[in-house]
Formats: structure tokens, C-alpha cells, sequence
């Protein structure tokens, strides 16, 4: 199936001419996205952008099948616009994230609250004197009658986790509905990229989300890379490849230990706390850093292996597998992880579609999407991993599909190290060039991370959205509570293990 | 039940020996302490100081680094000419003071010293931290986390992360406190019963790390919280905050000719 009529069509990883963006007349951007959702594509870059006297709203949507984005534009003029939320659930947090940031109202919006900031207009416009304390402001969504209750979790956690806020309406024990209100940790990042390159850039892209420094830091540097039209070296794709997917070990077994650790099994939990560490540090090996700090840089990779080492590696990274497999392996064994895990916080394959959902939770819910087959860039154009999927939708099947996921990243480290290309590990990326747009689709370990630049007339960032996986899923683990039992929570949120800073930015 | 049995005596045990024994092997490109050769840094080109992503990095009037602002990336050494700078496997980084965190050729970082005495009869055998992520990436939180497993069994110091600030003595703060998250914890601040404690842990609650200067947030825990210990890293290494909580608790003699 094609992309909508009228969108420009491109490949993920590279870049277009602003100006060769069709400028849709309202009607027509509507239908293009409605219909292309139709057809199952997703919506995966929403933004607007403030002109002289209007607004200008970008869409990328991905065409999973075709393996092509297709994006176009179209000026807002006034002060709203008629949401499109009711008719593609999946647009509705980059709706609130455009009326949040330019003070547009998106007519028909079924819940229009703030995404990271307090609404302007409840401090007289004025941002300073909003007081601290966050988005968390308004009301929560209510439910009524003489036996409901309302619970307040959050913004400060029980662990060690970052804070946000979550409100359940429940019926005893029943949680009835869940609205999560994030906005904390919101530190700006999307506003210090504009003007940028410069040499914080690559440091607020290892720190959006600092858990995926390396999925991040790849897409930042693939828009670079698209927009300066530089191709990084083969070894350097290799190396990247091999990045991602330790990062995607170290978190998968860490998650797959906090599962256990969530229904009180503790061999797996305890076993599992150390084996991720096995795997953090084989990143630390090859670049100092247990996140991949300073791994991923523009134009390649800031460090690169020599035989002896990666010989080493591949040595340690057996170890560590057989240990994660004899940790792992004891959940589906033991019947009482089972029966906590089958059948606790389902979210069923329509809804999953229906919100945009991504990663694991999504091929958890049956539905075969992986931005490493569908939109392949780097290494994952000529080494394919199978992706990993399960149908049931709920706890066990968002941890089983980690366990699939573990085996098959293992497999593809393997096989990098015992055959990295020869060669240069990094070029000069060179200067960005003015005026253009550029989409990267990097599937880290929690699912798809997109970047979208576009330069001004200078080659500077004019406009940088991220949008972590988080940024879709959040809303699925609120779907996944509804008629939960309020005790099952923390195992819920678990299993999707989502970040809140990915999503403040 | 066997096959528990097999995996519990596959897994092992896993506790390191520090501090009685020596601390975990490093990987090689670990970096640590900055360490300088200014006598090689002739011509003052200062390609670092221009790398240098936060501006912890300083040339005039002499080489030197803060580690409060450090994000150790080690993009200075990469830029230098002639190898004036670069970083070592110390992983001893942690200070009381924000002052002892600037470093150069002649005097190294001014490791931690024990709390008072009086502090330290109260803590010195059961700290209960409570834990706030006040715009944290989630890097420093993970390595606090870490020291909970099997391996560094922070639990047989009497440290523990505890749920409420009703139970702590103290909180371990991460994050440049963002405007979003100062209210919480200052809230969670004066939840805690006197005499308490506050640690600041990574390059962000110290200085604001890559988010200093920004308008939503505040540069640091001690912009909101009274500090007593600082763990410099982005994010330090498990070992570096160990190393800093054992030195305030006095499990871990600092030196005189390092304070």
C-alpha cells in the first residue's frame, strides 16, 4: 500500500528539501493522515511550528510495509484547529504537545491537559510566575458514585524511579481507570538542540533518556548524518549495531529481574540485578562509559575495538548469557510466576494499534512492527534480527518477548564481533546544510525513537522534536490497569518500563 | 525445585570484597580522575576548553578541572594536541565541599571525610536514604540502584533506599532539580527528621551537569537542599558512590594529605 497522495515520500535516516514538503490546505492534510492511519500507517512526528502569522504543523508518517515515511505540512491561522483525536487516537499527546507549546486549542480534544508545563493561560500567559510543581495541575479525569475512591501516586516514588504522577479511580480493590501526569523531569531539551550542532548537542541526546544513551545518540547522529549528506563507515555501522543491542541486553535482563522482583520470586530478581551489570560493563569495555557515553558520535563511532578485545568480549558475552539463561529460563518454569504474569494487564492488539504503541509492548500485543526490519538503517540494511513477537498482550507476553529479544540481540553481537568490517571507525560529518528536513527511526529497547530536525537558512537546528517510545506507550499502560486489581500496578508498570525524562525532555 | 537449586549454585556468589579487599577491576578506558601533563600545554591553543560541553574545563589561569561539571566524556583529551589532559582509572571522586571538586596538575580532588561525630554515632551503622530524581536521566538512578544488587550489597553497610522520608535520615538526590520537581523535593526534604543528610549524585545535582543554565531547571540539588556529599560522574560508577557514602560513614579512612 502507498502513502497517501500529495505527502513526500522518503526513506528513514535521510533528508528532504524544506521546500519540497507540500503545503496541504487543511482538508487535505486531515484526510492524508486519517487516511494513511487507515492504512496502517503511524503517525510518528506531530509538531507545529510558530511563523510570522500562523502556524505551521509537520507530519511524518511511517509506512511500515513500504518502508518509507511520508511527510507534508499545513498553516494553521487563528488560534485553533479541529482536533483530529477523536478520529486517531494516537495523535492525541502530540495534539496537547502543540496547544501546550504554541497556545493553539485543538477544538474537540476529548482530554486537553498538559503534556510537561502548567497551560500558560492559568498564570496570565506569564511563564515565570507559574509556581513549582509541574504539569500536574487541573483535574483528573473522575469517576462518581458512593464506593469509588481515588488513589495519588507519585510525583516522589517508593524506589528508586524517576517521578510522576498517578491518579487511579477505583472500586475497591478495581482500578476503574488511571491517568498518568507526567511533566517532571522536563529540562528543556528540545529547546537547547535549536541552534545547534554544537557541543552540548550530542550530550543532550545521550542524556534525553539516559538509559538509552546509545538509541538516542544513534538517531541524533543519523539526522545529523542525513542532513550533512555523510555516510558513516561500515565498521562504524557495525559498532553501532553492537552498541544498541547491549544496550538492549543489559535492560531486557535488568527488566526481566524486576519482573521477578515485583511478584516476590527472588532467584531471577536477585541473578538478574547482577547479570545486566555483565552486560553494562561489556559496553564500558569498548568506551569507558557502562551507558555507551562517548560510543556514538557523528560521522561514527568515538571508539573502536581492536581483535584481542573483541575476542574477550565475545568470550564474556557467552558467560553471560548462559547465566541470564539459567536466571531467566526459571520463570516460565515456576507455575506461581505464571500465574502472576498470564492474564494480568492485558492490552489487546486493537488498542495497542489504535495509540501508536511500540517496542516490545506492541509485539506483545501481536502487532510485527521493528524499525530495525521495517525502517532499517546502519548495519540492520544487510544483518536482519527476527522480531520477536508474542499475541497475549499482557505481562508474561511483554516479558517473554524480552527473553526472545535477549537471545536473537546475543546472536547478532556475536556475529558482529567475529566479522566487523575493516576500515575507518569515524569521518568528519562536515557542515549541515541549510533548509532541509531530516527523520530518524532507531528501534532501542523499549521501542521506536524518533528524531526529526530541520535546519534554517544557516544550517543550524531550527526545529528538533524527539519523541521516545515512552511518548506513545505511556498510554497503553494506562489501558492495561483498566479493571486491574491496584495491588498489580508495579508489576504492570514494570513490564513496560517506560521513561519518564524521554517523555518530559 | 532442583532446577533452583542447580541455577542458585550456578549464579554463585557474587558479593565483591571491597572494602576489606581490594575494589573491582576497572575496564581499561574507564574514566576517572582527570590527570594533567600542563608541562606539555605550551602554546595555550585551549582546544579543550573549547570541547568542553559544560565549561568544566578551564585554561586560564591555570589547566584545571571541575568534576561537579564534568560529564567525563573525555572530549578534551580527544581535542588536545599534545596530551595535556586526560583520565585515569581513580574512581575516588567524591567530596564534601563543592570547592574540593576543582582539580589541577598540583592538588587532586579532597576526598570525603567521616561526618561529625555526633552525625556519625547516629548514621555510622544504619543510613536510611530516600531517594528523589529531581530531572535525573535515569543514568544515576540506575548506578544507585545497581548498589542494591548482589554485587555491591550496600545492605551489609546498614545503607538501605527506603519508601518514604518519614523513614530516612537523608536524601540522595539526582537530577538538576527542574522547576517541575522543586517543590517535591523540598517537600521531601522537610519530611525527613533532623539531623538528616543530603548526597548529591552525577554532574546534574551538582552543577545542573548538560542542563546548567537552563531555564527550567535550577543547576543542582544544593540550589534547593543543604549538600554534604558530592559524587562527581555522568553517571559515577557504582564504585564511586560507594566509595563516597563509605568515607562519610567512616568505613573508609580518607587520608590526610587527600582532604
Amino acid at each position: 500500500m502507498s502513502a497517501p497522495a500529495r505527502l513526500t515520500r522518503f526513506e528513514a535516516g535521510s533528508a528532504v528539501e524544506r521546500a519540497e514538503l507540500p503545503e496541504l490546505a487543511w482538508g487535505e492534510f486531515e484526510s492524508a493522515l486519517l487516511a494513511g492511519v487507515e492504512q496502517g500507517h503511524r503517525v510518528v512526528g506531530l509538531f507545529g511550528a510558530a511563523e510570522e502569522h500562523s502556524t505551521r504543523l509537520y507530519l511524518v508518517l511511517a509506512d511500515d510495509r513500504g518502508a518509507r515515511l511520508a511527510a507534508g505540512t499545513t498553516a494553521i491561522k487563528g488560534e485553533s484547529w479541529p482536533s483530529l483525536t477523536p478520529r486517531c487516537p494516537q495523535v492525541h499527546l502530540f495534539e496537547r504537545e502543540i496547544a501546550e507549546q504554541l497556545g493553539l486549542r485543538p477544538e474537540g480534544h476529548p482530554w486537553p491537559r498538559p503534556v510537561r508545563r502548567p497551560p500558560l493561560a492559568a498564570f496570565g500567559g506569564d511563564a515565570a510566575a507559574a509556581p513549582d510543581g509541574g504539569a500536574n495541575v487541573g483535574d483528573f479525569y473522575r469517576v462518581e458514585g458512593t464506593e469509588v475512591h481515588e488513589v495519588g501516586v507519585g510525583p516522589v516514588h517508593a524506589g528508586v524511579i524517576e517521578p510522576g504522577h498517578f491518579r487511579f479511580q477505583c472500586h475497591g480493590e478495581q482500578v476503574f481507570h488511571l491517568e498518568i501526569r507526567l511533566g517532571y523531569q522536563h529540562r528543556g531539551v528540545e529547546r537547547a538542540l535549536v541552534g545547534g550542532p554544537d557541543r552540548r548537542s550530542i550530550h543532550y541526546a545521550e542524556t534525553a533518556a539516559g538509559d538509552t544513551t546509545i538509541g538516542h545518540a544513534t538517531a541524533y547522529c543519523e539526522v545529523v548524518e542525513a542532513l550533512a549528506r555523510c555516510r558513516p563507515p561500515a565498521r562504524a555501522s557495525a559498532l553501532r549495531g553492537i552498541a544498541l543491542e547491549l544496550e538492549r541486553l543489559a535492560n531486557h535482563v535488568g527488566d526481566l529481574g524486576a519482573l521477578a522482583g515485583d511478584i516476590g520470586f527472588l532467584p531471577t530478581a536477585s541473578y538478574c540485578g547482577r547479570i545486566r551489570g555483565d552486560f553494562l560493563n561489556l559496553s564500558a569495555e569498548i568506551c569507558g562509559s557502562r551507558f555507551g557515553r562517548g560510543w556514538i558520535r557523528p560521522g561514527g563511532v568515538g571508539f573502536d575495538l581492536d581483535p584481542a578485545l573483541g575476542e574477550r568480549l565475545a568470550a564474556r558475552l557467552k558467560s553471560a548469557l548462559a547465566d541470564a539463561r539459567s536466571a531467566i529460563e526459571l520463570l516460565w518454569e515456576t507455575p506461581s510466576v505464571m500465574e502472576r504474569f498470564e492474564g494480568t494487564g492485558t492490552v489487546a492488539r486493537e488498542t495497542a494499534a489504535a495509540l501508536g504503541v511500540t517496542g516490545p509492548a506492541a509485539r506483545a500485543s501481536g502487532l510485527d512492527r521493528d524499525a530495525r526490519r521495517d525502517h532499517p538503517s546502519g548495519i540492520f540494511r544487510f544483518h536482519h534480527i527476527p522480531v520477536s513477537l508474542a499475541d497475549s498482550g499482557d505481562v508474561f507476553a511483554r516479558a517473554y518477548v524480552r527473553w526472545l529479544e535477549i537471545q536473537r540481540s546475543a546472536t547478532f553481537v556475536r556475529e558482529q564481533l567475529a566479522a566487523l568490517p575493516r576500515g575507518a571507525a569515524r569521518v568528519e560529518p562536515g557542515e549541515l546544510e541549510p533548509g532541509r528536513l531530516a527523520v530518524a527511526l532507531v528501534e532501542g529497547w523499549r521501542g521506536e525513537i524518533c528524531h526529526v530536525a530541520t535546519t534554517d537558512a544557516r544550517g543550524r537546528f531550527e526545529r528538533y522534536e524527539i519523541v521516545d517510545p515512552s511518548f506513545h506507550n505511556w498510554s497503553a499502560l494506562e489501558h492495561a490497569l483498566r479493571g486491574q486489581q491496584i495491588s498489580d500496578f508495579p508489576l504492570c508498570n514494570k513490564s513496560f518500563n517506560l521513561s519518564y525524562c524521554g517523555h518530559d525532555l | 525445585m532442583i532446577r533452583l537449586l542447580r541455577a542458585r549454585l550456578r549464579q554463585g556468589h557474587r558479593t565483591i570484597a571491597f572494602p576489606d579487599g581490594p575494589p573491582p577491576e576497572l575496564p581499561e578506558r574507564f574514566r576517572g580522575h582527570p590527570v594533567f601533563a600542563a608541562e606539555r600545554c605550551a602554546d595555550g591553543c585551549a582546544e579543550c576548553a573549547a570541547a568542553c560541553p559544560t565549561g568544566a574545563l578551564t585554561v586560564e589561569p591555570k589547566l584545571a578541572v571541575d568534576l561537579g561539571a564534568c560529564l567525563f566524556c573525555g572530549e578534551c583529551a580527544t581535542a588536545c594536541p599534545s596530551g595535556a589532559v586526560g583520565y585515569g582509572r581513580d574512581h575516588r571522586l567524591a567530596a564534601r565541599g563543592r570547592a574540593d571538586l576543582v582539580v589541577d596538575e598540583e592538588r587532586a580532588v579532597r576526598l570525603a571525610t567521616a561526618l561529625e561525630k555526633k552525625t556519625l554515632r547516629l548514621f555510622g551503622r544504619s543510613l536510611k536514604l530516600r531517594q528523589v530524581s529531581a530531572g535525573g536521566c535515569n543514568g544515576c538512578e540506575s548506578e544507585i540502584n545497581v548498589l542494591s544488587t548482589v554485587v555491591w550489597d550496600l545492605g551489609r553497610f546498614g545503607v538501605q533506599i527506603v519508601a518514604s522520608p518519614r523513614h530516612a535520615d537523608g536524601l540522595i538526590v539526582t537530577g538538576p532539580v527542574t522547576g517541575n520537581m522543586r517543590l517535591a523535593l523540598r517537600k521531601t526534604y522537610d519530611a525527613v527528621a533532623p539531623p538528616k543528610i543530603v548526597v548529591a549524585v552525577g554532574a546534574c545535582a551538582i552543577s545542573g551537569g548538560p542542563y546548567a543554565g537552563h531555564s527550567e531547571a535550577h543547576d543542582g540539588a544544593d540550589s534547593t537542599v543543604p549538600v554534604d556529599l558530592y559524587v562527581p560522574g555522568c553517571p559515577p560508577h557504582p564504585l564511586t558512590i560507594l566509595d563516597g557514602l563509605l568515607r562519610l560513614l567512616g568505613r573508609i579512612e580518607t587520608e590526610p594529605d587527600r582532604r
